[in-house]
This record gives structure tokens, sequence and C-alpha cells, in this order.
């Protein structure tokens, strides 16, 4: 890489030509605020729409001031970073996006974990001089999140999640001067758009602008209320996360602090939502080897690829996207709803409780998951199968409001039955995870023979679409990988233009899989977090004795005991689930 | 094929239009009919003569007589005496305002003596309508030659030596900006027209697609030709119906002739325009944004580099000039670059137009040689200031401009000369203000375009301006502090160096120029309360003279708010809390007792 | 459509050559415009077109002038001008070469016009029955 000489406040140095000033900065220890730049690196996502102007940097022989985030660096330039100019510039900015936004910052949600409010305590903004008429928008409550964007501040990195990564197509800047804002189309509500609660928006938000709907009260009714029995399920992201939220190192596995943590906030029953995943490996993965082998034998009706359907997501956006496809995904349910439906019958006969007196929580590293608890086809006469689903960030704040820290805690393992799980069903956590797992299952079963390597390094990695066959004794697999729902998109239209051929497609909506969730601790642009959450999830997985889903002990008990086999009639209907055509129920309303 | 004695020019810009101009044309056929005389005297709907003030213009050729504001009634007349009876109507000429006598001769006219018509070349001369006049007029010779005679490179080499610089209000060197996007290989460039105008009181480009189409479709092709380009777009707002319809008029006949099209006067150069609708954005007139909003996105600008030139629409190479800079091009290519840099400045070479309004007696479209100076074009070609008022400030460069005074009426006119006293040369608007124009008004008044036009990207845009605007309502309500003043010199500092694009980084020149020039009214406005001009209607106080005052009451009768009280027949007062100073107790006084204050 | 020449089908233009040719085909619609635009470098002949002269037949001197001119191309602008107040002497004309000044005939027919184009616009030789000017027009005031 051919190299440029530049100067940053004086100090000549040597730079990667074509790199930014902000970079080159920062390479030299030299922070420069930023609010709207966001590079999520490992993700390959770069959002630099020079908007903010907090970034401003004084280089000599420009008339202007140069925005560092899109400012390429040339031979011989000269750069002051932090000159009075430069300074009261930055702090005038400031003062301006202040002065229209709200404030309420004691008690918004992103109260401490704001980067308006890092950013104007770094500043040192002590007093708004440039009053005058704030913004007023409507507040909009979906199943999942809330937009508040009185609080927006026109960053726009929700909307390069939306469009960009994600292609939903919903969130865009409207209307212009002081009035523009980020909204859906015609300011309506998200619930009446494409919108598939992936989060990612919220994932990115500086502000308090987007967040998610907070369950944690109702959580806390329910635990206090004697006459019910709660019960509560943590998702396999869960625990490479949360730790974060108590000022631990990105990637510390925290499972046993955490089970410690929930049974103290009064669960009756703490579960693990690895054990529902490897009941979904066991209907997903005979679902897959069915279509397979009939496919094999010439069957046409049979369609291949077989999509996965954990993602909730991602079954929203073929739903609303693709509805013409809706067929080729797997009928399995994802594992949270699995895992609702068995305690709400196996489990509930099991111990003795009524349906309308047992509370299914789940702990979920995703938003999409609130809205797909509520969905009416996860629902018994109107008693949904899981109750509640809440963040990683609102377990971590349950945590704050009733014990204080989680490090000091300690280690506890899992109630059973529906704790016991495999390393299989730990990795569903991670982008890749979902297939390694049905691989490990289905290529056993297939072959009735055992596996001689259980680290399918090939399905691994972050690389938005990957793809690897593999042999299934002879049999050459096809599998496909994508995530985000961008790449998801990619495989579809390569699908619907019959160029597909990949046997099964797994498909993570959020960049990284569920460790880079929308529910998740922020990561404030930091992407690195993302890949170390994912290795915490597989150093799980190797560390579990049993690391296939068809050896679960209580998987096997399960199908004994009550379901009979994969795919039989009573697993069909407590476990499988069918989609609906939405492209028609997205409306605007005039 | 007739032969035709006489011409009848009728305006048909959309000034005159709305005039009337249309029954003029309509009313001058029918006479002729009547008379027999359809087939001796020629009638011709041309684009605009630029001397709107003085709309609608009728011109009789080839005796050269300019008649103005002419009315569908005129008409009789005109045929009975001018036409067959060889008299010219006198009251229909044009009045010097000098010495009252009538002008029939419009080059001896004041508006026109120190014009130099480059651009607008045809525009009042031919009928857009029809190509052949444009033919006649020299239209797409220019691309013959360059098709037949000269390489790319030499269309370029040309356009560089000329010096044309863009026209839209950047001043950049278009055959600088020809040559970059001629230099990005690409296997699909365009070509783009930023027919965007959104200055307020602009209306240069208008004229020149309504008056002479072909000469920007042909400057399109010869683009094309030089940068690799064989795709065109017209990017126009659609609230120019007129200059819609005779571009789509234009385009038809020039792909019927094969000016546009396949394989063009055989050189087998392919290039062909294209229509896009703008919404009337003001932003849009920046190239970025527009080339977003040609590609279906959000009208706003993004940050340079990549310049159009290496990725514009569709990611692709791409020339953006606007409507005047393309008008210039096939002149300068027929007469060459020498020719062209022997009109005007050194460093800015040619002609340029402007839209001349506000309070000056000749409101209109002009074109002056560079150099001109303000007071040639104000009280010369201007006719000075209307109703005999004092000349207080010239505005050039619509919003993004400053203002100018008595001690800049000298300048030279050139992209540089205007930038060094304060303001620019923006796309040609200039609006003349006189003693009763409040600076901080005027300065309130851009601002509030601004914030209405701003896209709302850039913070320092999006809030700034609304901030800078609501100081200005303070300090005009009477309302501001000498802190005040400060923050609106720092705020409009840091919106000029801080902001995205050309609007932010110029929308508050006319604060700072106002406040550098007229820093008295400033201080007026806050210290003392008062607004010397009388506009700022919160600064006015109406006073009852107690000794004219009646006590007739009629003033109390029809105060909206109640702010006027006192006994019957006894001298009445007006409380100043509670005047909303509507002015509707002045106008009732039969005494002359209420006073402005 | 039917404004777009009127529904006729244009001919292609397909070389150089034959836009110079289209153009000087076209050009002399223009003609009149071009040259009024700049009258004084050129020949100007107003007809006097009041009722006396068209009684006298001013109408056919002009149309003789307008179509003869254009013939012996000679670059002319050719205006009608109301009473010339010579009303015994129509068709009266005036006559103005470039750079001169004004001479007024009287008693024009197409003979003596042919004499006038001949002999005085093309050579500068004075022809009969000239009448003296006596007034002022505001024009060469």
């Amino acid at each position: 890489m051919a190299k440029v000489n530049i100067s940053i406040d004086g100090r000549p140095l040597q730079v990667e030509a074509g790199t930014t000033v902000l970079k080159a900065a920062r390479d030299q220890g030299i922070t420069i605020p930023t609010l709207c730049y966001m590079e999520l690196e490992d993700l390959c996502i770069e959002h630099n729409p020079g908007g903010c102007r907090l970034c401003t940097v004084e280089v000599e022989g420009r008339n202007n001031l140069a925005p560092s985030c899109v400012t390429k660096v040339w031979e011989g330039m000269s750069i002051k970073t932090h000159t009075p100019r430069v300074i009261n510039a930055r702090k005038t900015v400031m003062e301006l996006i202040l002065s229209d936004h709200p404030f309420d910052c004691l008690i918004c949600a992103k109260n401490g974990t704001c980067d308006l409010q890092k950013m104007a305590q770094d500043l040192g903004i002590r007093e708004i001089h440039y009053k005058g008429e704030q913004s007023t928008y409507k507040e909009d409550y979906s199943p999942s999140i809330i937009r508040d964007i009185n609080k927006c501040i026109m960053c726009r990195r929700c909307e390069t999640m939306c469009n960009d990564v994600q292609t939903c197509g919903v969130l865009s800047g409207i209307y212009r001067g002081f009035e523009a804002v980020v909204a859906p189309a015609y300011e309506q509500d998200l619930e009446k758009s494409p919108c598939t609660y992936c989060g990612q928006c919220v994932a990115v938000c500086p502000t308090g602008a987007l967040t998610e709907v907070d369950h944690t009260n109702k959580v806390v009714r329910a635990l206090a209320d004697p006459k019910k029995t709660v019960v509560v399920q943590t998702a396999p992201a869960v625990r490479a996360a949360l730790g974060e939220e108590f000022g631990m190192e990105p990637g510390t596995l925290v499972t046993g602090k955490m089970v410690s943590a929930l049974r103290r906030l009064g669960f009756d029953q703490v579960f693990d939502t690895d054990f529902a995943a490897d009941l979904t490996i066991m209907e997903e993965g005979t679902e897959l080897l069915g279509r397979l082998s009939k496919f094999l034998k010439g069957d046409k009706s049979v369609k291949l690829p077989i999509l996965t359907s954990c993602c909730p997501a991602w079954v929203q956006f073929f739903e609303h996207n693709f509805p013409e496809m809706k067929d080729i995904p797997s009928t399995a349910k994802s594992p949270q709803q699995m895992f609702g439906t068995i305690a709400k019958t196996y489990l509930a006969d099991k111990i003795q409780v009524k349906r309308e007196d047992l509370v299914v929580v789940s702990v979920m590293p995703c938003l999409s998951k609130k809205y797909e608890a509520q969905r009416d086809e996860f629902k018994v006469d109107g008693n949904p199968d899981v109750d509640y689903s809440i963040s990683t960030r609102e377990l971590a704040h349950l945590i704050k409001q009733s014990i204080g820290d989680l490090k000091n805690l300690p280690d506890e393992d899992f109630d059973r039955p529906m704790g016991e799980s495999t390393g299989a069903g730990v990795i569903f956590g991670v982008t890749g995870g979902v297939i390694e797992a049905a691989v490990r299952t289905a290529y056993e079963v297939h072959t009735g023979k055992d596996l001689p390597k259980l680290d399918f390094e090939e399905l691994r990695g972050f690389d938005g679409v990957r793809s690897a066959t593999i042999d299934f004794d002879g049999l050459p697999i096809n599998i496909g990988i994508a995530h985000g729902l961008g790449n998801a998109r990619k495989l579809l239209e390569e699908i619907k233009r019959g160029e597909s051929h990949y046997h099964a497609i797994e498909i993570m909506a959020c960049p990284g899989g569920c460790v880079g969730g929308g529910g998740q601790p922020l990561h404030h642009g930091d992407s690195s977090i993302i890949k170390k959450r994912a290795a915490a999830i597989y150093e799980e997985d190797k560390g579990k004795a049993i690391r296939k889903s068809h050896m679960n002990p209580e998987i096997i008990k399960l199908y004994e005991d009550f379901l009979g086999e994969p795919m039989s009639e009573k697993a069909h209907h407590l476990l499988h689930t069918s989609y609906f055509d939405k492209k028609k129920s997205t409306f605007i309303e005039s | 094929m007739a032969n035709y004695k006489m011409h009848i020019l009728v305006c048909g810009g959309t000034g005159c239009r709305a005039s009337q101009s249309e029954m003029i044309l309509d009313n001058l056929k029918t006479e002729l009919e009547t008379k027999g005389l359809s087939d001796e005297i020629q009638v011709i709907q041309t684009g605009c003569f630029g001397f709107c003030e003085k709309g609608p213009i009728v011109k009789i050729m080839p005796d050269n007589t300019f008649y103005v504001e002419v009315t569908p009634e005129d008409v009789k007349e005109i045929i009975d005496e001018h036409i067959i009876k060889g008299r010219r109507v006198n009251r229909l000429l044009y009045v010097n305002p000098d010495n009252q006598e009538h002008i029939a001769d419009s080059k001896h006219m004041g508006f026109y003596k120190k014009q130099l018509r480059i651009a607008l070349r045809n525009c009042g001369f031919i009928d857009p309508e029809n190509i052949d006049e444009a033919i006649a007029k020299d239209a797409y010779q220019a691309l013959g030659k360059a098709l037949v005679e000269m390489s790319p490179d030499q269309v370029i080499a040309v356009m560089k030596d000329s010096g044309l610089r863009g026209r839209g209000g950047g001043g950049f060197p278009a055959g600088l900006k020809w040559e970059f996007a001629a230099k990005n290989a690409s296997d699909q460039k365009y070509v783009v027209c930023n027919a965007d105008e959104g200055d307020p009181g602009a209306f240069m480009d208008r004229s020149i697609l309504e008056g002479d189409p072909h000469s920007v479709l042909e400057a399109m092709a010869l683009c094309g030709y030089s940068t690799g380009a064989n795709k065109g777009l017209i990017y126009i707002r659609a609230e120019y119906p007129l200059a819609i319809e005779r571009l789509k008029i234009a385009m038809k006949q020039a792909e019927e002739y094969g000016f546009l099209g396949k394989d063009i006067l055989g050189s087998g150069f392919d290039f062909e325009i294209e229509l896009r609708y703008g919404a009337g954005a003001f932003v849009c007139g920046e190239e970025t944004a527009l080339i977003h909003s040609m590609e279906g996105e959000r009208g706003e600008p993004t940050v340079k580099p990549p310049f159009p030139a290496e990725s514009g629409y569709l990611k692709k190479p791409t020339n953006v000039n606007n409507v005047e800079t393309f008008a210039n091009v096939p002149v300068i290519l027929l007469k060459g670059a020498e020719w062209y840099k022997s009109i005007g400045t050194e460093k800015s070479s040619g002609t340029k137009v402007f839209a001349l309004a506000g309070k000056i007696n000749n409101v209109g479209l002009i074109e002056v040689p560079m150099g001109t100076t303000l007071r040639e074009v104000i009280f010369e070609i201007g006719g000075g200031i209307k109703d005999g008022k004092k000349f207080k400030a010239v505005q050039t460069g619509g919003p993004s401009g400053g203002c100018l005074t008595e001690k800049h009426l000298d300048t030279p006119i050139d992209f540089d000369n205007l930038i060094a006293v304060g303001s620019m040369m923006g796309s040609g608007g200039m609006i003349v203000m006189d003693e009763d124009d409040c600076m901080v008004s005027m300065a309130k008044f851009y601002l509030e375009f601004t914030v209405e036009e701003s896209c709302g990207k850039c913070s320092p845009c999006r809030i700034g301006n609304k901030r800078l605007y609501e100081l200005l309502t303070k300090i005009t309500e009477g309302k501001g502090t000498m802190e005040d003043l400060d923050l609106l010199r720092n705020l409009s500092e840091v919106i000029k160096d801080t902001s995205l694009c050309g609007l932010g980084q110029t929308s508050p020149n006319p604060v700072l120029s106002t406040m550098s020039n007229f820093w008295d009214e400033y201080i007026e406005h806050v210290t003392d309360k008062k607004c010397s001009a009388g506009q700022c209607a919160a600064l006015k106080q109406y006073i009852i003279d107690p000794e004219a005052c009646v006590g007739c009451t009629a003033c109390a009768r029809v105060c909206p708010v109640n702010a006027i009280s006192g006994e019957r027949k006894m001298p009445h007062e007006i409380n100043q809390d509670i005047c909303i100073k509507c002015n509707a107790c002045f106008e009732k006084c039969k005494f002359n007792a209420i006073s402005i204050n | 459509m039917s404004k777009i020449f009127g529904g006729i089908k244009m001919a292609k233009i397909k070389s150089l050559a034959d836009l110079k040719k289209k153009q000087d085909e076209v050009r002399s619609k223009l003609n009149l415009r071009d040259k009024a635009d700049n009258p004084e470098s050129l020949v100007q002949i107003k007809v006097a077109m009041a009722t006396c002269g068209i009684a006298s037949g001013a109408k056919e001197i002009m149309e003789f002038f307008v179509n003869e001119l254009g013939k012996r191309n000679i670059d002319a602008v050719v205006t009608q001008t109301g009473c010339m107040g010579y009303c015994y002497a129509e068709p009266t004309i005036e006559v103005q070469l470039p750079g001169q000044e004004p001479v007024v005939y009287g008693y024009v027919d197409s003979k003596k016009a042919d004499k006038i184009i001949e002999l005085y616009i093309k050579k500068g030789e004075l022809v009969d029955g000239i009448i003296p000017q006596n007034y002022e027009t505001i024009d060469n005031k």
C-alpha cells in the first residue's frame, strides 16, 4: 500500500494513501469526536454520511473545516485537530443538536449508554446558547421497538442498517430542513411497515430515539404473583454478552452467574433455550433428511433448498418480501417457541401446574422475539406459549435494579429437564451455528456413522454469504449460510431465479447471528465485540460433554415419554408452524 | 411558400403569457385573417425578450418596432394603424423615462443598450417550437462541426481555452469538468443538464429553455461527444410546464431531424436525451443531490469527492452543467475560444444572465458581458430605483449571496470580484433594495427560505439555520440583545465552516453581509427597538395625538384587539402592549390623529 | 403531434453538408428579422402605404421590391410607412442607402422601381422623380 506524508497537529507522519483523516488521527491516538460515523469493520459495514459535522478539523489550504470521517488524506496534507476554531465549531454544532433534543436524560432508556450524552460530556457543554423550537413527532410503539424520534439526531445509522444491510427499506429520511427525521414512509407506524423487528436500528442508535419495548415490569409482577409459577429460558447468545453490562470483558461467558442471578430474581425454574435448540435440530434435521431423500428419489414436488426458520426477523422478512417462497423454509418453530410449547404441555404436566398459572419468560439477544412471542399461531386460547420475551439488556436492568451486580454471584447450573443441552444447541447463537448443529445430527442419522470431527470450520466465519459442501459419506451436501437480511436476499433471489445449488441454507437476520442481535448490550460501533462473543460461544460448545443434539438425554426422554419421534403427528402439531403472505398487509393509510 | 413582408413577434415567455400574450397572439391571427393579410404577415411566438417589466412585448419586423405592455384589445389598432397604414402606434411605444420620448427600436432603450446576448441570443427572436428557425440561427452547426471536424479532445480544448465557467453558481471551469468526465473510463457515462433553477426570483434557465431549447440540446450532445457519454438527462423542475413543453417539442424535432438519436449526422455518434422532473427543492440544484433525486433517492447531497465526474448518476461518470452554461457552448465552438475570451474579464470570460428584480424600474432578464459594473446594471439597464427612491443595497447570488451597497456599485461583476466584496455570482439573481427595505428583515427573508429548503442532512444547516432565523425574528420583534448579535455572528460562521454542501456553506451570507454593511441597523433594532425602514411591524408604534383626537370612537370600534380606550368626545389612547399594529385604526381615523412612530 | 410540424414527418439530416443545405434553405425565412436587427448596414426602402398610396398601387410596388430585391440578391429592408404627405405623387417610396441621407421618389411604378434598383441602389446614380424632403421624423431627430 502506498504511503503519503501528512502532518497532524504539527507531527509529521506517514499513513496509508486513501485512508481518512479520522482513521489516520485515531491511529495516532487522537480521538476525534463522531456521532453519525460508524464502522463495523468485521461486518464490512461502514456508515459515513458526513452529516453530524462534529468530526471537523482544520486542513491547511481549505476554506472551510473538513469532516474528518470522509476526508481522505493527500500528500503533504497538514491537519489541525483541535484549534480554537475547531473546538468552537464542534461545541456550537453540539449545542445545536442538543437545542433540538429533549432534556430528559435522567429518565431516558439510554441514560448512561447514550453516545450523544457522552459526546456532550466530552465536549464539556455546560450551556446551550442557541435555544428555540424543538421538533415534535408522535411516538410509535410496535410489539418490539419504540420510536421516540424527538430524540432522533439524524445520524442515519438506523437507515443504513435498515436499507443497506438488511434491505428492509423501512426507515429513511423524511421531510426536510428542520423537520427532517428518520421514519417509515409517510411517518407510518412500524407495525404497518414491513419491519422485521430485527432491532439492528436499535443496536446502532446513538440516542434514545430507538429502544426496545421494555417488559421487565411485567416480569417483576409475575415473579411476585404467588399464584404463578414462573420459568425462564435463556438463549445461547445471552451468556456470551450479559457480562459486558457489568463491566466484564466482551466475550466473557457468564452462564453460571446468569443462572444464579435468575434464580435470585425469583424464577421458579431456570432453563436453557439450548434445550429447545437441540429439539429444533431433531425436527429440522429430520425434515431436511426427509425432503432430501424424497428429492434424491426424484420427487418433483419437494422443494429444496430447505431454509432454517429459527430467526423470527428472517421469518418476517420472507413473509413480507418473498411470500411466494413461504413453502421453502423449514416448518419447525424457533427454539424460543418450541420451548414455550413444551413448557406449557410436557413440563406443566410434569410439575402439575395449570397452563394459565405457568408463566414462561424468555431472555433473548433479540427484539424480534418479542414480536414472535405474541404471534397468534403461538397462543392457545389466547394464552401465549411464551408470555414475556426480554432482551439481554433488559435482563441486565432487572439484575441491576434487584440484585445489583453479577460479578460476585456464584456459578450455578440450569434446572432439569429443560436445562439440559448440548454444544450443538449453544452454537445456535452465532452465524453458521444452526446449520453446523444440523449437520452434526443429520450426518450421523443419515449415514449411521459417528462423525470423525465435530468442528466444521468451513461453516464458521463472518463473511456475509458463505457456502460449503459437506460429504455425507459419498453424498455431497451443499450448504449456504447468510447473515444479515441483505445477504439473505441475495440467496433468495438466486433461488427465485432457479439458480440455487444449495440443499440447505441457514439464515440469521442479524450480522454475526444472535451474538450481534438487536437486544444485546450496545457495541457502540466496535464490531470486534461481536466476534469475541462468537468465540465465547464456540468455547462453550467445546467445553460441553455432549455436542450433538440427538445425544441430549433429556431430548431422547422427551421423545420417548411425550412426542414419539421427530416429525410424529404430535411433534408436528406442537413443534411446527406455517407462514403467511404479508405482502398485502403492508398498506399506507391515507 | 408565402413570402411574408412582415413578422410580428409576440413574447411567449411565462411572464408575458401570464399577462395574456397568448390572447394577443390569437387576436393577431384572427385579425390578420379577417383583413386577408395572413399570407403577408407572419405571427411568431418567441421566447422571453427579457424586458418583463414592460410585458407583454410585441415586436414588429422589419421596421423594428418594439411595443410594450400590449393588451389583447390593442391588437386591432396595431393591425389597422401599423400593419395596414404603416403608422406606429405611439402610445404602445416605450417611453424613455429621462426625456419622455417614445422609443421604437429596442436597441435604443437603456434596457438593451449595454446588453450582449450570447446565451439569450435567440430568445425573443425565433419561434422556439420551430426547429427550422433555430437552424437558420446556426443551431446544430457546432455539433456538426465537432462531429465531422473535431476530436472529443479538441472540443474539450476549445472549452477549456474559452474560460467558460459554470453559470449555476459555482463558477467551476466547464472545460475542466468535461475533461474529468472524459478521463474516467466507463461503459456508460451521462450528461446531465441542471434545470432545477431554485433561487427565489430567478428565471434565467427557464427563459433559455422556453426561448431557445435547441441551444441546450445541442450543447448536451456536444458534451456527450467530448466526454464519451451517449445519454443525457435534463433535470427540470415540474413547476416549469412551458419550458417542459417546449423542450419536449424541441427534442422530438431534433430526433426527427436526426440531431439526437443514433448515428448523428452520419458520424456514428449516438446521443439521446431524457427529461426528469424535480419537485422543486432548492437543494437539488446541488449536483450530488440532483443526481440522488434522479436515482429515486432522497434529494440530499453527499460529500465530494467522489465527484460526479467519477461516480455520478447510477455510480457512472456524469457531467452536470446548468442550462445557461450549456447555452453558451455551441456559440463558443462556432466562433472560437478566442472570440469568447475577448468578452468579459480575464478570469471570467463571456457574459452572464441576470434576473433583475426588486425596487428597480426595469425588472427583467438581462445579459451583460462580465465586467459590467453593478452601477451600469442597476442604473442604466435597470433604469434606476423605482419611484425616485434612494438605492440602498443589491443582493446578488440569491439566498446564498450577500448584500452589496453604494460603495460596491462600481465593482465590475465577475465571479471573483463578487466573492471578494462578500457576495457571490450565484446563478444570477439580482434583487435591488431601496431605503424602505429593512436589512435585518431582508436577511430574515432569505433565512426563512433556506430553513425551508435545507435538506436536513447535516446538523449545522438543519438546526443552525433555524436558530439563525429565530434569532433574526427575535431582533425584528425588538426582543434582541447585544449578546444575540454575538451569537448570530458566531453561529453564521460555524454554519459556513461546517455545513456539508453549498447550501449551508452559503446560507448565512445574507446575515454576515448585512451585519458587516448595515451594522447600524442591527444596533438600532436591538438597542433603540427601532426599524428606520419601517418594515418591522413589531417595532412600529401607533400613537394618538390627543390634540387632534376628537373622541369619535371610530378607532376603538375598529380595533380587533380592543387596544384603544377613551371616553366619548375625549382623546383616546392606544395600549402598546395589546396593539398588534394591524393599521386598522390608522386607516379609520378621519382626523389624522393617529401617527406611526 | 399537431404542434410538431403540423404532423408532417421531416426528413432526417444525415450529414454536415445536409445540415448546411438545410440552413441555407431555412435562412431566408428569417432574413427579414435578421436584416431588421441590423438595418443601418442595409438598403432601407419605405413604401408609403396610406389610403392614397394603396389606391395608387403602393401594395403592388411593395410586393415588387420585396420579390425583386430577393431575386437580385440585394440585402434590403422593405417596410411600409404611413402617408408621407405627397399624395399627389403616390405611390411614393423612401430609399436610404447605408450611411446616406434618405431619398424620396414619387410616381413609382414597376418600371421606375426596376430603374431605382438597377441605377440608384446598385450604382448609386440618382433617378428621376426625387421629391425634396421637407420634414423631419422623430427617428432622425
